[in-house]
C-alpha cells in the first residue's frame, strides 16, 4: 500500500519542485505551509507576550508603593483587564497553536495540516482581532476595565463603549481558535502516516487532540456569552439584568462553563511538551505512556464538572459547593499520575541538563506548586478567605507562567534547532533560564503571603502592611520581564542562522519522526509518508 | 490519486461533524439560559420567589412548634435617590401563619418614576416555601415626584419548610424602570 503512495508522490514531485515559494510579504500573506503558519503564530504570540508583559510591568510599577503614583485607578483596571485578555488569548493560546502547526504534521508524518487554506485564514484574522481590541485604548473612556472575566453587570451596565470592540474581537479570536481546533482534529484523524496508530502518537499530539475537542466544546459557549453581553448592553435584552428578570449570577455560570475548560486548554499541550522533553534528556522512554493518555482525557472530562469552584462565594447551596469541591479535588488524581510519571521517567535516567530540560524540570516543580495552591483553593470554606485575593493571583500565575509559559519556552529551545537549523546560543539560553527561574519566584511566591493576609486583587492601592512584600514582588516582576529580552535575543540570533549548524537530531535521546528530517526542516516534508513500525 | 479520493471525503465528513458540534455548543450556551431559569424555579437556587400571588389553603395547619425569624432587607439600585424601608426589620412567625408587613417608599427626586422591587431570599432553598398572597413586587410602582407610598406585603411560610431553616432573609432591591416601562394607569395596591 505504501509503495503506491510513494509512486504517485515521486511523479508529482518531478514537475513541482521542492521549496518553491513566493518571496517577500506575499509568502507570508498567502502561505498555506504549516511551517510558515506555525512560525507566524509563534512570532505573533511572542509579540503579544511582550505587549501583555509591559502591561503587567505597568501594574507592578503602580503597586511598588502603596498610594497612587503612576496611573489612575481606571487605567489600572484597563491594564489588569487587557493584560489578562492578551496573555490568555494572544500569547498562550496562539503559541500552542503555532507549536501544533509546526510539530503535529512532523510528528505524525503528514506533509502538511489537513486544511491548509483554513489554516492561513485562522492565523490572519488574529492580528485583526487584537488590533480591534488594542485600538479601544484610544476610545473615550479607554479600553475595557472590567477584568478579563468581564462579569456582568461590570461589562453591561457599568462599561464604556469599548465593550463592543471587546465583544467583536472575542468573536474573531473564538473563530480563529475553532478553525485551528478543527484543523488539528482533522489532521490527526486523517493524516497519520501508515502504522502511526493512535496509541503510537507522541503525547504532544495526543494532548493537542484532546485540547482541540475542548476548544470545539467551549469556544462557542464563550461566543454566546459575549453575544449576550453585547445584546444586554446595546439591544435591550435582559440575560444578566435582574431588573429585567435576568440573573447576573447566570453570567458567571456561563462564563466559567467556558472558563474552566479554557484553563486546561492552556495547560494540556504543556503536558505533551514536557512528556516529549523529559524522556529525551533522561534517555529513558516515558514512564506510563497509556496512563498519560488516559489522565489527559480524564482531566479534560472533569474540566466540565468543576466550573462553579470559581463561584463559591456567590451563595451556592451547601450541596452544590460540596459537589464542586470534591470534583475539583478529583482532578488532582490524574494530574498526580502525570507528575508521578514524569518523575519516574527521570528516576535513574542518564540525565543531562540542556536548556529545554531545565525548563521542563522547572515546569514539573513549579506547576506542582501551582497545583497544590489550586487544591487549597478548592476547599470551599477556606476559599471564602482566599477568594479574590493575591493568593488566587499567585495560584494561576504559577500554573500559567511557570506552567504554560515555561513549557512553551522549553518547547522553543527543544525544537529551535529543527526550525532554524542552528543551535541556540547556549550561554544566553542558560542565562535566560536562571534569571527567569529566580525572578519568577521572587515575583509570584510572595504573592501567596499577601494574599493569605488579605490583599485583594485588581486594586491599585493597598494597606501599608503589604508594602514590603509588594516592593519585592515588583522587583521580581521587572527582573522577569526584562529576562525575556534575553529570550528574544536568543530567538533572533537563531532566526538569523547565527550559531553552530544543528544536526538532524541534536538531542541524543530524542524520539520521534520530527528528528528524521534534516535541520532546518525543509519547506516540504513527508511528501512520501514514512512507515511507522 | 486513488489514495486521495477517500481521504478527501473523510475530511469533509469530520469537518461537517465538527462544525455541527460547534453550532450545537453555540445553541447550548443559549439553551442554558432557560434551563438555568427552570432549574432555579424548581430548586430555589437563585433565591427568587414566585411572581404570582399564592392563595393560602384553608386547610393549612399552623405549625405552632416552630418559630421562624424572617428578616427584611431593602435596597435601591445604584444612582437612585429614593427612600425604601420596611416598617420592621424582622418578624417572628409560625409556619402557616399569615403576616402583613408594610414597606415605605419615598421618591425624593422631582421627576415621576416607575419603580420595580425584585425579591430575593437567602438561603435559596427557603424561597420555595415563602408564599406571598399579596405583594407590591408583583407589579411596578409609579411614583410621582416627591410621592410617598405605603406598600403592603402579605405572606406566609409553607409548613413544609425544612426543619433546619430557622431564619431567612427576604431582600428587596428596587430598580428604576422609568425608561423601560410605561406606568400603569390605575394603581391597585397602593394606599396613601
Amino acid at each position: 500500500m505504501s509503495t503506491v503512495v510513494t509512486d504517485t508522490h515521486s511523479a508529482h514531485d518531478a514537475h513541482d519542485h521542492h521549496d518553491h515559494k513566493p518571496t517577500g510579504i506575499k509568502r507570508w500573506l498567502f502561505t498555506t505551509n504549516h511551517k510558515d503558519i506555525g512560525t507566524m503564530y509563534l512570532w505573533f504570540s511572542f509579540i503579544m507576550f511582550l505587549v501583555g508583559g509591559s502591561m503587567a510591568l505597568m501594574i507592578r510599577a503602580e503597586l511598588f508603593q502603596p498610594g497612587m503614583q503612576i496611573v489612575d485607578p481606571h487605567f489600572f483596571n484597563q491594564m489588569t483587564t487587557m493584560h489578562g485578555v492578551i496573555m490568555v488569548f494572544g500569547a498562550v493560546m496562539p503559541a500552542f497553536v503555532g507549536l501544533a502547526n509546526w510539530m503535529i504534521p512532523l510528528m505524525i508524518g503528514a506533509p502538511d495540516m489537513a486544511l491548509p487554506r483554513m489554516n492561513n485564514w485562522s492565523f490572519w484574522i488574529l492580528p485583526f482581532a487584537f488590533m480591534i481590541m488594542l485600538s479601544s485604548f484610544f476610545m473615550p473612556g479607554g479600553a475595557p476595565a472590567f477584568g478579563w472575566t468581564f462579569y456582568a453587570p461590570l461589562s453591561t451596565t457599568y462599561s464604556t463603549d469599548s465593550t463592543a470592540l471587546f465583544v467583536f474581537s472575542m468573536h474573531i479570536m473564538g473563530m480563529s481558535s475553532i478553525m485551528g481546533a478543527i484543523n488539528v482534529i482533522v489532521t490527526i484523524m486523517n493524516m497519520r502516516a501508515p502504522g502511526m496508530t493512535y496509541m503510537k502518537m507522541p503525547l504532544f499530539v495526543w494532548t493537542w487532540f484532546i485540547t482541540a475537542f475542548l476548544l470545539i466544546a467551549v469556544m462557542p459557549v464563550l461566543a454566546g456569552v459575549v453575544t449576550m453581553v453585547l445584546t444586554d448592553k446595546y439591544f435591550g435584552t435582559h440575560f444578566f439584568d435582574a431588573a429585567g428578570g435576568g440573573d447576573p449570577v447566570l453570567f458567571q455560570h456561563l462564563f466559567w462553563f467556558f472558563g474552566h475548560p479554557e484553563v486546561y486548554i492552556m495547560i494540556l499541550p504543556s503536558f505533551g511538551i514536557v512528556s516529549a522533553i523529559i524522556p529525551a534528556f533522561a534517555r529513558k522512554p516515558l514512564f506510563g505512556y497509556a496512563s498519560m493518555v488516559y489522565a489527559t482525557a480524564s482531566i479534560a472530562g472533569l474540566s466540565f464538572l468543576v466550573w462553579a469552584h470559581h463561584m463559591f462565594t456567590t451563595g451556592m447551596p451547601t450541596f452544590a459547593s460540596l459537589f464542586f469541591m470534591y470534583m475539583t479535588m478529583l482532578i488532582a488524581v490524574p494530574t498526580g499520575v502525570k507528575v508521578f510519571n514524569w518523575v519516574t521517567t527521570m528516576w535513574r535516567g542518564a540525565m543531562s541538563f540542556e536548556t529545554p530540560m531545565l525548563f521542563a524540570i522547572a515546569f514539573v516543580v513549579l506547576f506542582t506548586i501551582g497545583g497544590l495552591s489550586g487544591i487549597m483553593l478548592a476547599i470551599t470554606p477556606v476559599d471564602y478567605q482566599y477568594h479574590d485575593t493575591y493568593f488566587v493571583v499567585a495560584h494561576f500565575h504559577y500554573v500559567l507562567v511557570t506552567g504554560a509559559v515555561f513549557s512553551i519556552m522549553a518547547a522553543a529551545y527543544y525544537w529551535l534547532p529543527k526550525w532554524s537549523g542552528v543551535m541556540y546560543d547556549d550561554f544566553l539560553s542558560k542565562l535566560h533560564f536562571w534569571s527567569s527561574l529566580i525572578s519568577v519566584n521572587i515575583l509570584f511566591f510572595p504573592m501567596h503571603f499577601v494574599g493569605l493576609a488579605g490583599m485583594p486583587r485588581r486594586i491599585p492601592d493597598y494597606a501599608l502592611q503589604f508594602a514590603d512584600i509588594n516592593a519585592i514582588v515588583s522587583i521580581g516582576g521587572f527582573l522577569f520581564g526584562f529576562s525575556q529580552l534575553i529570550f528574544l535575543a536568543v530567538v533572533v540570533k537563531a532566526a538569523m542562522k547565527k550559531g553552530e549548524p544543528a544536526p538532524a537530531k541534536p538531542w541524543e535521546g530524542a524520539e520521534g519522526l520530527e528528528w528524521t528530517v534534516p535541520s532546518p526542516a525543509p519547506y516540504h516534508t513527508f511528501d512520501v509518508p514514512p512507515q511507522v513500525k | 490519486m486513488s489514495e486521495q479520493q477517500p481521504k478527501r471525503q473523510d475530511n469533509s465528513r469530520v469537518i461537517t461533524r465538527l462544525l455541527g458540534s460547534v453550532m450545537i455548543m453555540f445553541a447550548f450556551g443559549f439553551a442554558l439560559v432557560p434551563l438555568y431559569e427552570k432549574f432555579c424555579e424548581v430548586t430555589g437556587f437563585n433565591g427568587r420567589t414566585s411572581n404570582t400571588a399564592a392563595t393560602a389553603d384553608a386547610s393549612m395547619q399552623v405549625d405552632q412548634s416552630r418559630v421562624i425569624t424572617v428578616e427584611f432587607h431593602t435596597r435601591v439600585s445604584r444612582g437612585v435617590s429614593w427612600d425604601f424601608t420596611s416598617e420592621v426589620r424582622s418578624v417572628r412567625l409560625h409556619p402557616g401563619e399569615v403576616k402583613i408587613v408594610n414597606f415605605y417608599v419615598e421618591n425624593k427626586t422631582n421627576r415621576d418614576v416607575v419603580a420595580q422591587a425584585l425579591p430575593s431570599v437567602a438561603p435559596g432553598e427557603a424561597s420555595l416555601y415563602l408564599n406571598k398572597t399579596e405583594c407590591f413586587c408583583f407589579e411596578n410602582q409609579p411614583l410621582a415626584a416627591g410621592e410617598r407610598a405605603v406598600m403592603p406585603m402579605q405572606f406566609y411560610l409553607d409548613p413544609d419548610l425544612p426543619d433546619h431553616v430557622h431564619r431567612l432573609t427576604l431582600s428587596y432591591m428596587m430598580y428604576d424602570l422609568t425608561d423601560q416601562v410605561r406606568p400603569r394607569t390605575a394603581s391597585t395596591n397602593r394606599s396613601e
